[in-house]
């Protein structure tokens, strides 16, 4: 297991939006500058801290988008409809304005390419978001191992990162990057149309390589649907690493 | 001193319960799930706890049978997770920590809870002990669902919700302090929701 990923107190600091992308009608990315930053790992997190005039606050944790880059810190938050903080975010937050966050946090679900093995990744929904970190920093490597990510999403217009994603898998013949929609499927579509399986799992990974880091992120359901499928392939338990969201269902 | 974010409102819980929410947390009704690996699915034919003795010998070990054997609780208690939400009157079924260290001389400082798959986490004994934790294996008068931890869990609900290790297979007496799973990845050492001690430094 790693050790020692944060050091000292994690102090809050003033973030100001200094740009914003729209990915999906519902998930914005939003560009922070952050004086004081201290880095992150890809794969980390943030908590965010947003306080009303009257002294009242919410908390709330959000993946980083990006790697590390200076001050530039990138969260991509999808507006929960009965949510308190993300409909403010996506909705609400404009350039210049700023809130409170600090981290990174986390150091478990953190992938930086020091091992050379290969890498494999399983997105759920904004799941996709710690994941395309660890894609955007392989891509900047002088030296990857192969990757795959298998991003599952309800319909065409709900992929997150879609272009970049493609075009990340055309200039890089050790990525691959497969898609399942698994409610509304385009006329034309090529990738897969059915919830995540074994079978899926089996093919966009192959057969289980024991040097692999694999990473599942998405809703609690999902993650246990894949994580089990891993296992049940002949993945060790051990090199699947998880992050959940979201209700349990029950 | 708090920065004001220009036109955030928030939504204030009505229902806050006399301050039962701690500082930074949310109610939710759901009951989120979060673990860094894959749901072990342990039979509870092949199920023991184990106390293990701070020179690593075995203590006392029950099999499943024994487990349900021993008296239990039935407790309705408020739990907090780190990652912000906050769940009021959850009701758990389980045996006492209290019970189970009887059949042990216990006089460490610590304990390092240990469960499948290789989890860990560090408590110190006077937080486990005098009706503060429990292993519960029911959950709403239900068994206890394999991704909440079943089939037993560790329960600390005055803690945050990972020191509650989730598929918990035993104690082991510790004279030290020593970071768990978490602990050692920049979470908190003790964990109080109401100080907000959720990472290193806080």
């Amino acid at each position: 297991m790693e050790r020692a990923a944060v050091l000292g107190r994690l102090t809050w600091l003033l973030a100001e939006v200094v740009e914003i992308l729209p990915e999906t009608p519902r998930v914005k990315s939003l560009v922070f500058s952050v004086p004081g930053w201290p880095g992150h790992r890809p794969g980390q997190h943030v908590d965010v801290r947003l306080t009303a005039e009257d002294g009242y606050q919410a908390q709330r944790s959000y993946s980083v988008a990006a790697p590390a880059d200076g001050e530039r810190v990138v969260l991509t938050v999808e507006r929960l409809e009965d949510g308190e903080v993300s409909p403010f975010l996506v909705d609400e937050l404009a350039v210049g304005d700023r809130i409170e966050l600090r981290g990174p946090i986390g150091g478990y679900f953190v992938w930086d390419g020091a091992d050379g093995g290969p890498l494999h990744l399983v997105a759920g929904g904004s799941g996709v978001v710690p994941l395309a970190a660890m894609l955007r920093h392989r891509a900047g490597l002088e030296q990857a191992g192969p990757a795959a990510l298998l991003y599952s999403a309800r319909a065409e217009g709900d992929l997150i990162y879609r272009e970049e994603l493609d075009r990340l898998a055309d200039e890089d013949d050790a990525l691959a990057v497969a898609y399942t929609l698994t409610r509304e499927q385009p006329p034309d579509w090529t990738g897969y149309d059915r919830r995540i399986d074994g079978e899926m799992l089996s093919e966009v990974f192959g057969s289980p390589d024991p040097a692999a880091t694999t990473f599942v992120c998405g809703p609690t359901r999902f993650v246990e649907v894949a994580a089990d499928g891993l296992v049940g392939l002949g993945y060790e338990a051990s090199r699947v690493r998880t992050e959940r969201f979201g209700p349990s269902g029950r | 001193m708090a920065f004001v974010t220009r036109g955030f409102r928030g939504r204030r819980d009505p229902d806050d319960d006399g301050g039962r929410i701690p500082p930074g947390q949310y109610r939710t009704e759901d009951f989120p799930v979060l673990s860094a690996g894959p749901t072990p699915h342990t039979p509870v034919e092949e199920w023991s706890f184990t106390i293990v003795s701070e020179s690593g010998e075995e203590a006392a070990r029950w099999s499943w049978d024994d487990f349900q054997a021993l008296p239990s609780e039935t407790v309705t208690v408020d739990i907090h997770c780190v990652t912000k939400w906050s769940k009021l009157d959850t009701t758990w079924e389980g045996v006492s920590v209290d019970t189970l260290l009887a059949e042990v001389e216990a006089d460490a400082a610590y304990i390092t809870a240990f469960s499948d798959g290789g989890y860990t986490t560090n408590l110190p004994l006077e937080d486990v002990t005098d009706g503060k934790a429990w292993v519960a294996y029911g959950y709403d008068g239900e068994p206890l669902d394999p991704e909440h931890g079943g089939p037993a869990r560790l329960l600390v609900p005055h803690l945050y919700f990972w020191k509650s290790a989730k598929w918990v297979r035993g104690l082991r007496l510790m004279d030290d302090d020593e970071p768990g799973f978490w602990e050692s990845l920049g979470y908190h050492l003790y964990g109080d929701p109401w100080r907000e001690q959720r990472y290193w430094g806080d």
